[in-house]
């Protein structure tokens, strides 16, 4: 199972190493990233395959958020089919 | 990969534009549950709701959360209930009421529809009893919500469920004259009633549904506020493609959600409502949409036709990203779950016979509109009449929620907090239709019904 990882909020130091240490520390492989800065804005997307996490996709999605709330980020962990359905015909 | 830009506008719709599912219900048969004894019909008939729905609420919830998608409502629907009343040995038709209410609270949700009964030809025993027994069920249950389809197109007008129903609403308004008649709120007259329809108060599970099957209600007013004003000054045939293509988004998500409880829960997918289902948040409102069109305010010349073009919009967008489309499908307008509707009823702007005209045009019909507490029966029946002539001449779906409020005027307002809102009281014609609701019969199916 595929998961989208979405940070958004103002940009500052650590935010991908604070993210891909949590995702490492539960087996979750990162398989693409992608980045942008607008205007301070710091835009992340993170495809991850969660097939092989140890915890719960409720318990990684708690796990993140708290961390991204340290970074002062909105982080989001949604299925990967929920976008795919909205934007692909 | 995805497109960045495309993940971060679903993320968008969802955080600060209320998108959401409205409603994931599960529709349960209770064709299995008569018996001739009421304590035992009411037995059977908590047991099989509390053994199908055990897992709806769980399981909702974690689709909620690994879509990211909030589910706000979890509700069941289940067979009309006057069924069960025809076989029983009394005529107190109260306690099974009284079951589905803890039903509904063991499993735990928010509302259970289907005290229901289809008059729209004649009464049966069992349909009578259950009448009879609404007004006391919707007051002294919380949960529980009744509807009563008094026409079809196909049958015609059943004038005497009309007048009935009048005074259905009258009592269940006095019953609970201590909550601001709040029982009304759970109470439907329809005209075509969908048995499908997975949003209350006016869902039950038809008699040709399966045995348990899920019917999802989609909605995204402030997502299609949003793209509109984004656009600004554009054409109808653009503004018309960009409710589509967003009623599109907003559908698919309804139609995934429904696949997946669906499956979970082992019930038969039933349809998706492409609905634009408002809430007294501010910028979910339908009323928003047709303001954000170009009219000053709700309810002023020109409001039909917006509304036309939404619902119509809202359709063609929507029925494709579903594999089956059903319930009531398009603009809902209920005046006290919707701010700009609440507004412009307020101001004067929006009155009761505009209402009336946009019902024409839309989803549903007279909804969640708080009247004087004075109203006389036979006005509310000749509300309901001319409502129900609508749907039934135009072959399409109406209704009446409407709400005496025990001891109310004009000017005043009521307040019922949460998704049911705020209502100013609406005045009604003063003149008499008595005599004409005292005819009681059928009003005869349109010509139009002769379709075979």
């Amino acid at each position: 199972m595929r998961a989208v990882i979405t940070v958004v909020g103002h940009d500052t130091v650590g935010i991908i190493a604070g993210i891909s240490g949590e995702l490492s520390k539960n087996n979750v492989n990162i398989l693409d990233i992608s980045q942008s800065v607008l205007q301070d804005l710091f835009a992340m997307v993170m495809l991850v395959d969660i097939s092989k996490c140890k915890i719960s996709f409720t318990e990684l999605s708690r796990q993140i958020a708290s961390k991204g709330a340290e970074m002062g980020v909105k982080i989001h962990v949604m299925h990967e089919d929920i976008f795919t359905s909205m934007h692909r015909v | 990969m995805l497109n960045t830009f495309d993940i971060l506008e679903t993320i968008k719709m969802i955080d600060e534009e209320h998108l959401d599912i409205r409603t994931v219900t599960m529709g349960i048969s209770l064709r299995d549950c008569a018996s001739d004894s009421v304590p035992k019909v009411a037995d059977k008939v908590y047991d099989k709701i509390c053994r199908r729905a055990e897992k709806l609420v769980k399981t909702c919830d974690d689709i909620a959360n690994e879509y990211g998608i909030p589910i706000i409502n979890k509700r069941v629907s289940v067979t009309p209930i006057s069924f069960l009343c025809d076989s029983v040995d009394t005529d107190d038709v109260l306690p099974i009421a009284v079951k589905m209410q803890r039903a509904a609270e063991t499993v735990g949700i928010n509302f259970i529809g289907g005290f229901s009964a289809l008059v729209h030809k004649g009464y049966t025993t069992g349909d009578r009893r259950l009448i009879a027994a609404i007004p006391q069920a919707l007051a002294e249950t919380e949960c529980v919500c009744s509807s009563v389809n008094v026409a079809t197109t196909r049958a015609g007008i059943n004038m005497d469920a009309v007048e009935e129903m009048g005074k259905v609403i009258k009592e269940t308004a006095f019953l609970t004259r201590d909550n601001d008649s709040i029982g009304c709120a759970k109470l439907v007259v329809f005209a075509n009633t969908p048995e499908d329809n997975p949003f209350m108060a006016g869902a039950f599970h038809g008699f040709g549904e399966a045995e348990c099957a899920i019917n999802v209600g989609v909605s995204g007013p402030g997502v299609v506020l949003s793209a509109i004003e984004r656009a600004g000054k554009c054409s109808f045939s653009e503004l018309a493609e960009i409710i589509k293509r967003t009623a599109f988004k907003i559908t698919r998500m309804g139609q995934l959600a429904a696949t997946e409880a669906s499956r979970r829960l082992g019930a038969e997918f039933g349809i998706v409502d492409l609905s634009l289902a408002p809430t007294p948040a501010k910028g979910d409102s339908v009323a928003k949409i047709l303001e954000a069109m170009g009219l000053e305010v709700v309810g002023t010349h020109g409001t039909t036709a917006a509304l036309a073009l939404l619902n119509d919009a809202v359709k063609k967008g929507g029925v494709m990203a579903s594999s089956h489309v059903g319930g009531l499908s398009g603009a809902f307008i209920p005046v006290s779950e919707d701010a700009g509707m609440i507004e412009a009823a307020a101001s004067g702007a929006l009155c009761l016979d505009k209402l009336e005209a946009m019902t024409s045009v839309c989803s549903v019909g007279l909804d969640m509109i708080a009247i004087p507490g004075d109203t006389p029966a036979s006005t509310i029946s000749a509300i309901i009449a001319d409502e129900i002539a609508i749907g039934t001449i135009n072959n399409k779906t109406t209704a009446v929620r409407i709400i005496p409020v025990y001891g109310k005027n004009e000017g005043d307002s009521v307040c019922y907090g949460g998704l049911l809102g705020e209502a100013p009281i609406m005045p009604v014609h003063k003149a008499s239709a008595e005599a004409f609701i005292a005819r009681r019969g059928r009003i005869p199916a349109p010509i139009h019904s002769q379709r075979n």
